[in-house]
């Protein structure tokens, strides 16, 4: 149980995260920042961009890394900035080189505006770093086919797109990861695009199993309250679906039933 | 097509009367949308009517570029590695009519000042040298960055333009950007101040970029030298050029510079008319950011503190700092202070307006409530074996 609502824990991969809300490190005013963000979102997994890392050492001018406690996050790589699947599995292999967990956050755009995921290098990368023993998280767009061909090659998750990366417009492709839930058989992650704590919620409500959220904390006035808002939404959202929300109706039900005449 | 067979089709005199005939209302439509759709919207954002919406402009123009950028600045640094030249511009330091002191640096020393730069915190430069096929070539370039990525782990190139296939062994030796500047996008003025040599020729030197994403570069820089000739016109082009390469260039990043001509050897004076002023700089900055909502926006040191201080949150999203634009001018910084120790630098190709040290302007973007970003690409990641 997690939070006060107490509802489940979200397992991916056989391991349990204290909160279904997952964080992304990019784009905050400031390390520290982020960092205090990140511990009010009551998160277990933050993402890092290798490329904003050290590959060298230690280095006081990329130094992201000293910000995340590993004792208290999965500090998950991410492959941002690879345009295709040799460049992906390529940062992976580094990342573990690094003494990064062997998971990876597999997102390979070659359009590095709208930031838009390539289905059929992400699935060729996946098919290999599943081969060489990596957890698979896959970044994608809300393709149910595509989503159930990654989890045919053994991802952990499969993380569609609510909308574009950094557009804060939240569940555009509803219709499309109702379908992905309703298929899974691995977590799914509703990732970029979750603009407000109402979008995580909506998230929630529909079935996902945790979402991830960056740009809307990130460039929040205050970040630290804004973290705390999406962990309450989350968690709401979830306790909501665990309940079982009440049917909707399109009309008012007949005070003298229709099938009265039955007996 | 190349962008130039299709810019000489483009009406750009007809947007410049179009953008200085507009009304305030129509400024206002396109403000209250958030964004300019195509040319003739962005035409409205530079306009003199859109003077009078300055801070709505600047205002959208943060929100825009925080949402796809976040609180951060990239920062780099230029390091010159010629200023050899064959060509007479005569606006240019670097023009092979000026009684400069010519050089072209070593290799060795080209590593020595990019160690130099990277202990100031740089993790990202900008190698820039002059069109020379005889000092800058043959392998020259390539060696350079194959050394300097022992140092630094991203490096952008700004040298004459080539052909993809001499593109290509720098895109392998570990290149991952490309500036070239069109200067003017005005050819009977591109025509008067490029007097001799291979820069004579306007429609080459306008489809570089096109020549170097083919080669294989993931980042491609454009801009305009702001007073050669009238700003909107050059705006219009900058914008025209930059949308053609989103298109035709879809997986390459995208950043616009915006230099402002400062002075420089042989005794250049830009014509007033010309000038662009700091309030039509922050308007252009912003609109750019309306219509292009993902490319990236560089400020150099040739602008003065003060207003430098003001972009960090106006749309700007890469700055230079510490800059040298002298070909082994970092050899004589005192690495405390990093302050110049020479008396003059003649062979410079510009005298920078901002001579902050780099944690200076690191400190002055965290005062801003923003993050200076050293790092932010790893050749490593990308290319040799794993």
């Amino acid at each position: 149980m997690s939070g006060t609502l107490g509802t489940e824990p979200l397992r991916i991969a056989g391991r349990e995260f204290p909160s279904r809300l997952l964080i992304g490190t990019g784009k905050f005013a400031s390390n520290e920042i982020m960092r205090d963000a990140c511990a009010a979102s009551g998160s277990g997994l933050v993402t890092v961009a290798l490329k904003r890392a050290s590959l060298r050492g230690e280095d006081p001018f990329a130094d992201i890394l000293n910000f995340l406690d590993p004792e208290r996050y999965l500090v998950l790589a991410n492959t941002a900035g690879a345009m295709d699947a040799d460049e992906a599995v390529r940062i992976a292999r580094l990342a573990a080189a690094a003494g990064l967990p062997k998971w990876i956050k597999l997102e390979i755009h070659p359009d590095p505006n709208y930031l838009l995921p390539d289905p059929i290098e992400t699935l060729k990368a996946a098919e290999i770093l599943v081969d060489e023993g990596f957890t698979v998280l896959p970044y994608i767009n809300a393709d149910p086919v595509l989503a159930a061909r990654l989890q045919d090659v053994g991802c952990a998750t499969v993380m569609p797109l609510g909308s574009p990366i950094g557009s804060n417009r939240g569940l555009e492709t509803e219709a499309q990861i109702r379908i992905i839930i309703e298929q899974a058989r691995v977590p799914v992650v509703v990732d970029a695009g979750i603009g407000a704590p109402s979008h995580a919620a909506a998230a929630m409500e529909l079935g996902a199993d945790a979402v991830l959220v960056n740009t809307a904390i990130a460039v929040a006035s205050d970040p630290v309250r804004m973290a705390r808002a999406f962990a309450l939404a989350v968690e709401s959202g979830r306790a909501a679906y665990e309940t079982g929300l009440a049917g909707t109706a399109d009309q008012a039900v007949a005070t003298s039933p229709l099938t009265s005449f039955l007996g | 097509m190349g962008f130039s067979e299709i810019y000489s089709q483009l009406p750009v005199e007809a947007l410049v009367r179009q953008s200085e005939d507009t009304s305030a209302a129509t400024v206002d439509d396109v403000l209250a949308r958030g964004s300019a759709r195509n040319l003739r919207e962005f035409a409205a954002l530079i306009s003199p009517a859109a003077q009078d919406r300055l801070e709505a402009l600047a205002a959208r123009s943060q929100s825009v570029t925080q949402r796809h950028f976040g609180k951060v600045i990239r920062l780099f640094a230029p390091i010159y590695l010629s200023n050899e030249c064959v060509n007479i511009c005569t606006y240019c330091g670097f023009s092979r009519n000026n009684p400069i002191p010519r050089i072209t640096l070593p290799v060795e020393q080209v590593v020595e000042e990019v160690g130099k730069l990277a202990r100031q915190g740089f993790r990202s430069i900008l190698v820039v040298a002059g069109e020379h096929p005889k000092y800058v070539s043959n392998g020259y370039v390539e060696e350079v960055v194959r050394r300097c990525l022992d140092t630094v782990p991203g490096i952008a190139l700004e040298l004459g333009p080539l052909e993809t296939a001499t593109y290509r062994p720098m895109v392998a030796a570990g290149c991952e950007s490309l500036v070239v500047y069109q200067e003017t996008y005005h050819k009977p003025t591109y025509t008067a101040l490029h007097t001799a040599g291979p820069k004579k020729n306007y429609e080459w030197r306008m489809d570089t970029p096109e020549r170097a994403y083919a080669a294989g570069f993931r980042r491609l820089g454009i801009g305009a030298l702001f007073g050669l000739h009238d700003w909107r016109y050059e705006a219009l082009s900058v914008a025209a050029h930059a949308r053609h390469l989103l298109q035709h260039c879809w997986k390459a990043q995208i950043s616009i510079s915006i230099p402002r001509m400062r002075p420089a050897a042989g005794g250049f004076q830009p014509d007033p008319q010309y000038f662009m002023n700091d309030r039509a700089l922050v308007q252009l900055i912003a609109a750019f950011r309306l219509l292009l909502p993902h490319a990236g926006i560089v400020l150099s040191t040739r602008e003065h503190p003060t207003l430098r201080n003001g972009l960090v949150r106006l749309g700007v999203t890469h700055m230079s700092a510490g800059a040298s634009t002298e070909p082994g001018g970092y050899s004589s910084f005192d690495e405390t202070t990093w302050t110049q120790t020479k008396a003059d630098q003649p062979g410079e190709q510009f005298h920078i307006a901002d001579e902050r040290s780099p944690a200076t302007i690191a400190e002055m973007i965290r005062a801003q409530g923003y993050e200076p970003v050293w790092k932010d690409f790893d050749q490593s990641l990308v290319s040799g074996k794993a």
